[in-house]
């Protein structure tokens, strides 16, 4: 079996991650409406294609992590998600509202942790949360009162007043992700959000992340090229050199690739070597 | 479904949310330059250099006639009063869109980026937040600059102001175009060349244009055609409770076709898009 039959049977697999792109808006907030739907997406960068027919969605309540190794596309594909980049094939949807159409009630819906940290070094956590919150519109006085609750939740709330250049790295991420999530989104992108953590602060990070798609019904695109990071409840999108391998059920995957585990499966898929992926 | 899901579902934005976004990147503009001090400190000593030592030294040199706005014989030091706020503009207009590349390349940008409210209007407020760091850095100017003499009407401190605003978003706007098209840090070093020295020397900043024209009438055409002569020619007619129409028709075109070529260039298709990701990232 081939790379695209694989792509192909695991496309049908699962109705979380694989649910086919509607191709008109659809009724805002219904349970049918993926939180995320990534439609023949492709992109370029002069010559080097970076994505070619990306096609998943991404349903509410959900964990999707987004396997591939570095250059496989995440990155360049979170930037056309988030509007950074103009999408040059294909559409991208959130809750229905298409990125390119309705960029602002898309981005309302969507809360980011991009791979690179994008705190304010010089300011205070809390200074950074209510920047934050000034960009989505929030008066200050709910941003103050979001920013304490969002505080205590992630433990920094008796660091509220300190710079962030003095918090650890495992910190500024939980930061990062308290602030994504400032505005309510119901969809949360994080981009390879564990990288250069050690491997506590991984666990708590990935626990909050997962706590958040069960108690809050915040569907989740979790980017990364880490094994251990997925378990078999999620769903799972594998990324190649710009194209998805394959995508459903973990389960799903593993049985399609006629593998035991993850790492199996993906190296089956890939052709690449064992442990190339690494921390 | 809950109402504040509903809320998220509205098209469009509430104007009070529109305020809010201005404030809050006003105040973390501010906040910034108030935690970086020594850039305050660098932003005034530069002119107060030039009207201490330079004004000082070429006060006998350079002898300045009776020209509008002024009514009579003046200092040197006061001609080059207008010249060197403007010049504090022009250098904070290049230090903020130095820091958008800062941002840029560190990946602060995208938060900004990121915001669902329009991108026009969050580059729009950026750079009114720019204008507003530098007006009081031109404030704080004046206010030692009336301790060496340079006296200007009392009428002339506000009348000023509209000329600081418009010339200090011209010359921020200018300055966000430039970053648009500066790939990495580094190349910032040419903007000092290329665009900052050119534009205040060549310029009625450090000397009457009639001057100019006495010495080279190509470079009195190239001063003309420079629109930080009429940002200067702006402040210092304003300075006097006077309007220079020239002038404030040549600042406030430049400020449009500026902004508007900066918010272009930013604009994911055409900008940012062509680029690839990040260091690090794919």
């Amino acid at each position: 079996m081939g790379r695209d039959d694989i792509a192909m049977t695991a496309s049908d697999a699962s109705s979380a991650v694989t649910s086919p792109v509607p191709d008109k808006p659809v009724g805002h907030g219904t349970a049918t409406t993926p939180a995320l739907s990534i439609s023949t997406v492709s992109h370029s960068y002069g010559a080097r294609r970076a994505l070619i027919d990306v096609d998943f969605t991404v349903a509410p309540a959900s964990f999707t992590a987004l396997l591939g190794l570095n250059g496989a596309g995440k990155s360049t594909l979170f930037s056309l998600v988030t509007r950074l980049f103009a999408i040059q094939a294909g559409g991208i949807r959130i809750f229905g509202h298409d990125i390119g159409q309705s960029p602002g009630e898309a981005l309302r819906l969507m809360g980011v942790v991009f791979q690179p940290r994008t705190l304010d070094l010089d300011l205070s956590v809390m200074q950074n949360l209510l920047y934050h919150a000034a960009l989505h519109g929030i008066g200050r006085r709910d941003a103050r009162l979001r920013s304490d609750e969002i505080l205590s939740r992630i433990g920094l709330a008796d660091r509220a007043g300190s710079k962030v250049r003095d918090l650890s790295g495992g910190q500024m991420r939980r930061l990062e992700i308290a602030r994504a999530l400032l505005h309510r989104p119901r969809l949360l992108l994080l981009d390879e959000a564990t990288v250069g953590l050690d491997v506590k602060a991984r666990a708590d990070i990935l626990g909050h992340v997962r706590h958040l798609v069960t108690e809050q019904g915040i569907g989740v695109l979790w980017a990364t090229h880490l094994f251990d990071e997925i378990i078999p409840s999620d769903n799972l999108v594998i990324l190649h050199q710009g194209r998805v391998l394959a995508r459903g059920e973990v389960a799903r995957v593993l049985e399609e690739a006629g593998a035991r585990d993850v790492n199996s499966a993906f190296m089956r898929l890939t052709g690449t070597q064992s442990g190339s992926l690494t921390p | 479904m809950s109402s504040a899901i509903l809320d998220q579902d509205r098209r469009g934005f509430f104007f009070t949310e529109y305020v809010t976004c201005l404030n809050g990147i006003v105040w973390r503009e501010a906040l910034r330059f108030l935690h970086q001090r020594e850039r305050f400190v660098s932003a005034l000593v530069r002119p107060l250099v030039w009207l201490f030592i330079f004004a000082a030294g070429f006060r006998q040199v350079l002898g300045i006639s009776i020209i509008p706005p002024y009514e009579t014989y003046i200092l040197y030091e006061v001609y080059i009063a207008p010249g060197l706020m403007a010049m504090i503009q022009l250098f904070n207009g290049m230090q903020s869109s130095l820091s958008m590349v800062y941002d840029r390349e560190m990946g602060n940008m995208r938060t900004l980026l990121v915001s669902p409210l329009p991108r026009w209007y969050l580059l729009s407020c950026k750079l009114l937040a720019g204008t507003t760091v530098s007006l009081l850095q031109v404030y704080a100017f004046l206010l030692i600059a009336w301790f060496w003499d340079i006296t200007p009407p009392p009428v002339g401190y506000i009348a000023v102001l509209p000329a600081l605003i418009l010339s200090g978003l011209m010359l921020g706007a200018l300055g966000m175009l430039i970053s648009s098209g500066i790939k990495q840090l580094e190349n910032f070093a040419g903007v000092m060349n290329f665009v900052i020295f050119p534009m205040f020397f060549a310029s009625s900043a450090l000397y009457p244009l009639w001057r100019v024209r006495e010495g080279s009438p190509l470079l009195y055409y190239v001063c003309q055609f420079n629109p930080f002569t009429h940002a200067v020619e702006l402040i210092r007619f304003a300075l006097y409770g006077q309007v220079n129409w020239i002038s404030l028709v040549v600042v406030g075109g430049c400020t449009a076709v500026f902004m508007i070529a900066a918010i272009l260039a930013y604009d994911p298709s055409h900008g940012l898009a062509r680029r690839g990701p990040a260091g690090g990232e794919t």
